[in-house]
């Protein structure tokens, strides 16, 4: 495997683990009671005491790190249709790690990003 | 289908792409960054201080706020499909703007990948309770 598919590999772990995390600690902090400044303002100060945000913001940070470097590299043509591996990866984490339903209609669709993705790894 | 949604689905295509060229073009001009500790942190610094890759950045913010305002007028399935279509025009605009070679099963994998996303677009979010507003069919 290229290092170039290796970085594709951890942009999108980092990038959908973080946007996994920064969900949970969403959730966990539950919806804004209004969409008052007041209460908005609340809720992000609720948002940013929580331990899950910290954890899911940098993790997002050296994902779009990593897709600047993969773009030093790579024509875009190739990084960004890689990139739609994060779908694969937050269906599983999805099911996974939140506790999400994944309907058939969305694992085909899984099914045909890995095949595209493989595709354009090997072209 | 209203007229808004389209628009802002289109806005969400043309940002995405626009960030997407733009930040492409700077990391080409800042060049090969190489896989070592001073390396990455020479490419890391020169990100910060290169105003193309700000710009991509300021694009890249403009297609979340369209992709947000979509979805609150329109379900996920409606949206997910422009995306996919994204994805064919930017491989499109790499050829054209940036003189990409796109070999012919790099473009088998780019619709392929494009089929899969809007598949993934049809399922209805398990979270969201009742009916979506609008209705289907």
């Amino acid at each position: 495997m290229s290092r170039s598919v290796l970085l594709v590999l951890l942009m999108v772990f980092s990038g959908t683990g973080g946007e996994m995390a920064i969900t949970h600690g969403m959730k966990s902090v539950g919806e804004p009671e209004a969409l008052r400044p007041r209460a908005l303002a609340a809720f992000f100060g609720r948002a940013l005491r929580s331990g899950w945000f910290w954890t899911g913001l940098p993790l997002v940070a050296l994902s779009f790190y990593l897709l600047l470097v993969l773009l030093s590299w790579e024509p875009v043509s190739f990084v960004i249709p890689m990139s739609a591996l994060g779908y694969v990866v937050g269906a599983f984490g999805g099911k996974y790690f939140l506790g999400e339903e994944v309907g058939p209609a969305r694992w085909i669709g899984v099914a045909l990003v890995c095949a595209g993705v493989a595709l354009v790894a090997t072209a | 289908m209203r007229a808004k949604t389209i628009a802002m689905v289109l806005a969400m295509i043309v940002f995405a792409n626009t960030g997407d060229l733009i930040l492409k073009r700077a990391m080409a001009a800042i060049g090969p960054v190489e896989l070592s500790a001073a390396g990455l942190a020479r490419a890391f610094i020169a990100t910060l201080v290169h105003p193309s890759v700000w710009l991509g950045i300021l694009a890249l913010a403009g297609c979340m706020a369209s992709y947000m305002t979509a979805l609150s007028w329109a379900d996920y399935s409606y949206v997910m499909p422009g995306g996919a279509l994204g994805l064919v025009l930017l491989t499109l605009s790499a050829a054209v703007f940036l003189d990409e070679a796109v070999p012919l099963q790099r473009w088998a994998g780019v619709l392929l990948i494009c089929a899969g996303v809007a598949l993934v677009g049809q399922t209805r979010p398990s979270t969201t309770h009742g009916q979506p507003a609008g209705g289907e069919q």
